[in-house]
């Protein structure tokens, strides 16, 4: 069905990006740009602005040279390739960004890649091997047709494998209230809630 | 966001060195700490807080995020996170306010990453304080004056209001932590010390800018509550204007020990209402002794309410912060009567 053709644009282009990405920890300077370096005259000294960062992501060792300004979702995306995480609102406010760092739901946006170094970051990337089949949570949106244009569903199903996986998918009213923190423009959200039930009753891995 | 110097402290007397020269209290805060960053990343962002070095508390967790139950107290490491503290045990069976009272704030993730400490010492909400294009904001700017009394204060304090701010109070654990006389463990340059928390956000006084009353390079390390047949027949109740993951608009902390249908021991606290962490006295000396019936509530919500200064768009908060509070005296009323021990 369409999954497979979407999941192998998806894995190609994330290997591409990443065999050009990965050779060359980026240099000094570079990560500015994403934040559009506000403000750098003056006492802060833009000498000191890079820092070397061991980000370890979906189980692979990565260091990076990073503006210390850098979050997790900007270091994910800008810098490792990893687009499937997405940006939203970039304030802690639609959830679109949500990863797992140490098995725990978080907003990447809100996190400092420098703050995060040596801990298990997990984002929809790294939910089911690139050869297998999909994580019983991608397929039950799938299967349930819990998204429309598709932009927030990385973190909802981010979240919602946390959801399930913390025992908070027990009734509809729970799953909602779990699922508050993932905002869903398109207002799929009837589905997302059938989708989570099907996961939670079929998937082991869930 | 601005750049900065980043440092990990390596224990909390490390931390306290790292941030001497700052007093946390303030706004303009050259220093800041960073817990779960839920508040600070998120001010930074917005170009509102533009601290030249951030020194990082996470790796402090381990050692300072454990819940415990010692006689009676309960204790709250500052480093816990939300989410943990919000279904344990001992704070369902001994503070059951202070668990829903976290359940009911922010979103799922954002509860994972917050810690206790953090969380009280939020920044307000007020859209005036949060863009910086609007030149008036006391709170941002000392003297600038303050845009909200004549602008959009839908959710504006009215308690402990006056005419240097008017920014509410956003949390929901510190109005429950303020109803229960809760203590707060600071720990900084000269050692630990303890506050009531009742004391830790002072009144705007013209001086909104200063936040809380945290020394130089001091740091929340521990939450003490005392608890009895009072706080574990204690309840939260939070009005939004959306089922979930949004601030209140009005809520209320209650905890409650009957005699029978006779008040023996009552606390309240009111949240979406103040400008910081509110517990209302005046409340309490109207149940106190009384019978628990609903003109007693009634007189309690009014009293509670009755030095309210509204601007306006926020003309509806009296009324719907009595209705509250009323709710929740009636839910801590229904709640079955605490067991004894």
């Amino acid at each position: 069905m369409s999954n497979i053709t979407r999941r192998s644009v998806l894995t190609a282009g994330a290997a591409m990006a990443g065999v050009a990405f990965q050779p060359a920890p980026l240099i000094a300077g570079d990560g500015s740009a994403a934040d559009g370096g506000a403000g750098n005259g003056g006492g802060g000294g833009t000498a000191g602005t890079t820092t070397r960062v061991r980000l370890l992501v979906n189980g692979r060792a990565h260091q990076l040279d990073l503006d210390r300004r850098t979050t997790v979702l900007d270091a994910l995306r800008e810098h490792l390739a990893l687009t499937g995480t997405k940006k939203g609102c970039d304030q802690g406010q639609c959830g679109a960004c949500t990863v797992h760092i140490g098995g725990e739901r978080v907003l990447s946006c809100l996190t400092l890649a420098v703050a995060v170094q040596g801990q298990h970051i997990d984002t929809i990337e790294g939910l089911s091997p690139s050869d297998g089949p999909l994580h019983p949570m991608q397929q039950a949106f799938i299967d349930q047709d819990a998204f429309q244009c598709g932009y927030c569903t990385p973190g909802q199903i981010m979240s919602a494998v946390a959801c399930v996986k913390e025992g908070h998918a027990r009734t509809d009213d729970e799953i909602r209230e779990s699922m508050s923190g993932n905002l869903c423009r398109c207002a799929a959200y009837p589905k997302i809630v059938a989708a989570i039930k099907q996961a939670r009753d079929r998937g082991e891995r869930a | 966001m601005r750049p900065f110097d980043y440092a990990q402290a390596g224990s909390v007397a490390h931390a306290a060195t790292l941030a001497a020269g700052t007093a946390q209290g303030q706004t303009d805060a050259a220093t800041q700490f960073l817990a779960g960053g839920t508040t600070l990343i998120d001010l930074m962002k917005l170009d509102v807080l533009t601290p030249r070095r951030v020194v990082s508390l996470g790796a402090l967790s381990d050692a300072n995020e454990k819940i415990e139950l010692r006689g009676q107290e309960l204790t709250l490491g500052a480093f816990a996170k939300m989410a943990a503290v919000a279904r344990h045990p001992l704070v369902l069976a001994h503070c059951p306010a202070v668990a829903q009272s976290l359940a009911l704030a922010a979103s799922a993730q954002l509860r994972n990453m917050a810690t206790l400490g953090g969380n009280v010492l939020q920044r307000t909400r007020c859209t005036y304080y949060r863009d910086v294009s609007w030149a008036k904001c006391n709170k941002r700017s000392p003297g600038s004056g303050c845009a909200a009394l004549t602008g959009f204060n839908r959710n504006h304090a009215v308690l402990g209001v006056d005419e240097s701010c008017i920014a509410q109070y956003p949390g929901d654990l510190g109005v429950v932590l303020a109803a229960l006389e809760a203590q707060v463990t600071l720990t900084g340059p000269h050692g630990a010390r303890q506050i009531p928390f009742a004391s830790l956000h002072p009144l705007a006084m013209g001086r909104p800018h200063i936040e809380n009353t945290l020394r130089e390079g001091e740091i929340i390390t521990q939450f003490r509550i005392p608890v009895g047949a009072v706080t574990r027949r204690s309840v939260y109740v939070k009005v939004r204007d959306r089922a979930s993951y949004e601030f209140a608009i009005a809520s209320a902390a209650v905890a409650l020990d009957l005699d029978g249908e006779v008040v023996r021991q009552v606390r309240i606290g009111l949240g979406g209402m103040a400008y910081k962490p509110w517990r209302s006295l005046e409340g309490e000396q109207a149940l106190k002794g009384k019978p628990l019936n609903e003109a007693a509530m009634a007189a309690a919500a009014a009293a509670a309410l009755a030095g309210a200064t509204t601007h306006g768009f926020n003309d509806y908060k009296p009324e719907l912060g009595r209705r509250t509070l009323v709710r929740a005296l009636q839910e801590a009323k229904a709640m079955a009567p605490a067991r004894e021990g």
